[in-house]
């Protein structure tokens, strides 16, 4: 990744919103008086970071963290209080909805005012009308004021025009949460194929399934400033930690990445512990990393009371090599919550399956809370805890993650008996 | 040459010399942006002229007949009723081709100013969402008003034919005058659209001042009327010798006195360079308020 050319790079950037006394305070400071402004919000903190060409990156972070206002600062549409950012390439950007659309606009003769005022000349945008009409997908609407279109086509519009032109640089921010799973599905081909032409990919989402799908590294912002920047999973799961503390008081976030590569993290407010957790055949006394497609396996845990509690639910949940769950459920949903237990209590708990899963690798997680998820009260949840590889032995071949029972049936027909129909 | 300007820009004070290559670094990134996106005028342009078109029947028109309507009553009210006339001219109309004169010019003042007074808060929702060189602005402002003043004209120029008058050489005489009240209009407009955007009283403010404005500069009346204090007030208004210019042109067939035009010659370009100033510092902060 080094290897690539630099594209952007932010040095010590931070952003603050002034404000003065009044305006004449104002206006004597833009003269160059000594006149202060009385108070600044700093709503971006000093963030570095260096993109190289190809990468795609997602920014995560919860509402009013300052993604949104970092990616302004990047496209140029805002400029920064304190550092510098150094841009090489074209940059084309969706920032929210619209790129300026008016709404008494025709789409058509919208695209024909914002293209213009991205700096296309009108022969261009003639010869790219067909193919942005084409992609945006909403027939007749195109010719209507964009007054009566929905959020999502308006989301449509803009996003076919942004990337009518391949641009060095693409930033997308939260646009394509507003579209419908098809054309979520079409621009994210289109973000891929753009990628793939070695265009570097800027994201904004709270989609994480997204994030892992599209993108090599993610950078998560915290009031202003970055606190990880690194690849998919270790970011995420950091993220999900962090929003569970939010929910949480007391919580001790521990992250490490295991020898096979599968990152370990591991909180939870310790008023109870997993002691133990391994996954077996039934009836075998060793724990078993590989297994065969339709095995029947068991996870047996050994959970630790450690503080006096209302309410214990446990859960599992079983995720795939890109973090995608597969799987999961807990005693909350099969209307097992164990309640009122003591310190010093040992609960035992026992998860029968069917190990109907594609072949690949696994990994098992768990978490003790109150409730239907960890956002209530969480004692104790890792990801990733137990990693193990699904083979097929025993089935005919198939890809995907799922084994399901299937069966193909087919039959021909004989040609139609023109020739004895000609003779009777 | 180069030797020169290398051993001058030596002898100055090196924070100087920073501020000067940071400033022509800026300049030469404008004119390169600028180049890229130059589109972005006549599409902003041709935008605005649509939008004017698209819930009315005869859109754009109604800068013409505005001006034309408001003519017409001052005519029948000043003219008709109270028998105002205009000393010097006996031609019949000629109050009306006065004050036809006096409205082409104040129009094109008064849109560069209002327009560039909300030009920024139009513009916000492109501000936020396209990075392009904010100069363009203006431009989109003046290159709008220009069109709009055209269409006006040849209406005027429609009308006064009626009356016996034909355009001249003389009017060649206008643009001048128009330069000036454009960038007049354009230095006051963009200092106080910067301020309207963090404080919209700027804008209610100023189409109290306009109004008040209008009846200050010899538009409805003439110069010759007025005598004392009032008189000494029209001298002060950088619109006086502009609004005269245009007179003197459509109406008496001469050439204007283009000395008198020198005071807001110089008044716009000092207003230029303040609005210049106050945007260079502002432009930071703009897109933040908006």
């Amino acid at each position: 990744m080094s290897g690539k050319p630099v594209v952007l790079a932010l040095q010590g950037v931070s952003k603050s919103f002034t404000q003065y006394r009044s305006n004449f305070h104002r206006l004597a400071h833009w003269l160059g008086l000594p006149v202060g402004p009385r108070s600044s919000a700093d709503v971006i903190r000093d963030v570095s970071i260096t993109i190289h060409q190809g990468e795609s990156l997602a920014l995560i972070g919860q509402n009013g963290a300052g993604k949104s206002t970092l990616l302004k600062l990047i496209t140029g549409t805002m400029a920064p209080t304190k550092g510098s950012i150094e841009v090489t390439q074209s940059i084309s950007a969706i920032l929210e909805l619209g790129l300026g659309f008016n709404m008494e606009f025709t789409g058509r003769e919208n695209v024909r005012h914002s293209g213009g005022m991205m700096g296309l000349s009108p022969s261009q945008i003639d010869a790219l009308i067909p193919e942005i009409e084409d992609f945006a997908e909403i027939g007749e609407y195109f010719d209507m004021p964009l007054r009566t279109y929905s959020s999502g086509m308006q989301a449509r519009l803009s996003f076919a025009l942004a990337t009518a032109i391949r641009p060095e640089i693409l930033i997308v921010d939260e646009v394509l949460s507003v579209g419908d799973a098809y054309f979520q599905h079409k621009s994210f081909a289109k973000i891929r194929e753009f990628r793939n032409s070695g265009s570097t990919i800027i994201l904004v989402t709270h989609s994480l399934g997204d994030v892992r799908e599209l993108c090599d590294r993610v950078i998560l912002i915290e009031k202003g400033a970055v606190v990880r920047d690194g690849p998919p999973d270790e970011v995420i799961d950091y993220y999900n930690a962090v929003v569970a503390e939010k929910e949480n008081a007391k919580l001790s976030i521990e992250q490490r990445r295991r020898k096979d590569g599968w990152l370990h993290t591991e909180f939870g407010d310790g008023r109870a512990r997993m002691r133990n957790i391994d996954l077996f055949r039934p009836g075998e006394s060793s724990p078993v990393q590989l297994v065969s497609v339709g095995d029947t396996l068991e996870v047996m845990s050994v959970i630790e009371i450690l503080s006096p509690m209302k309410e214990l639910v446990i859960g599992h949940r079983i995720v795939d090599r890109t973090g995608h769950v597969v799987w999961g459920t807990n005693t909350h949903h099969s209307r097992q919550v164990l309640h009122d237990l003591e310190t010093g209590q040992v609960v035992n708990s026992v998860l029968r399956f069917e190990c109907d899963l594609g072949p690949g690798s696994y990994a098992l997680c768990f978490g003790l809370h109150t409730q239907d998820t960890h956002l209530n009260d969480c004692y104790h949840k890792a990801e990733n805890q137990i990693v193990f590889e699904v083979i097929n032995t025993n089935r005919r071949f198939f890809i995907g993650t799922s084994h399901l029972e299937a069966e193909f049936t087919l039959t021909v027909d004989e040609p139609a008996p023109v020739a004895a129909y000609q003779a009777g | 040459m180069n030797a020169v300007v290398r051993s001058f820009v030596a002898s100055l004070p090196s924070p100087w010399v920073s501020s000067l290559r940071q400033l022509k670094a800026k300049a030469v990134r404008t004119a390169q942006m600028s180049w890229q996106q130059r589109h972005f005028v006549p599409a902003a342009i041709a935008g605005e002229f649509r939008s004017r078109v698209v819930r009315s029947k005869i859109g754009t028109l109604w800068f013409v007949l505005h001006p034309l309507a408001m003519a017409l009553i001052y005519v029948l009210i000043l003219s008709e009723i109270l028998g105002a006339k205009l000393g010097g001219v006996d031609k019949p109309g000629a109050y009306a081709i006065y004050l036809l004169a006096g409205f082409t010019g104040w129009s094109l003042f008064l849109e560069v100013l209002n327009r560039s007074m909300s030009v920024f808060i139009e513009y916000a929702n492109a501000m936020k969402k396209i990075n392009f060189p904010k100069v363009f602005l203006p431009a989109v402002v003046v290159g709008g008003a220009l069109v709009n003043s055209l269409l006006l004209f040849s209406a005027v120029v429609f009308i006064i034919i009626f009356y016996d008058y034909f355009p001249s050489i003389h009017w060649l005489g206008i643009i001048p005058a128009a330069l000036c009240s454009i960038f007049l209009a354009l230095g006051l407009g963009l200092t106080l659209g910067i301020l309207n955007v963090f404080s919209r009283d700027v804008g209610q403010v100023m189409m109290v001042v306009t109004n008040l404005w209008f009846w200050m500069t010899p538009i409805v009346y003439a110069k010759t009327m007025i005598s004392g204090v009032a008189l000494s007030i029209l001298q002060v208004n950088p619109m006086t010798p502009v609004v005269t210019a245009y007179q003197d042109a459509i109406v008496y067939g001469r050439w204007p006195d283009f000395s008198s035009l020198a005071y807001p010659a110089l008044l716009a370009t000092g207003l230029m360079v303040f609005a210049s100033i106050v945007f260079w510092r502002a432009s930071p902060e703009l897109v933040d308020a908006l």
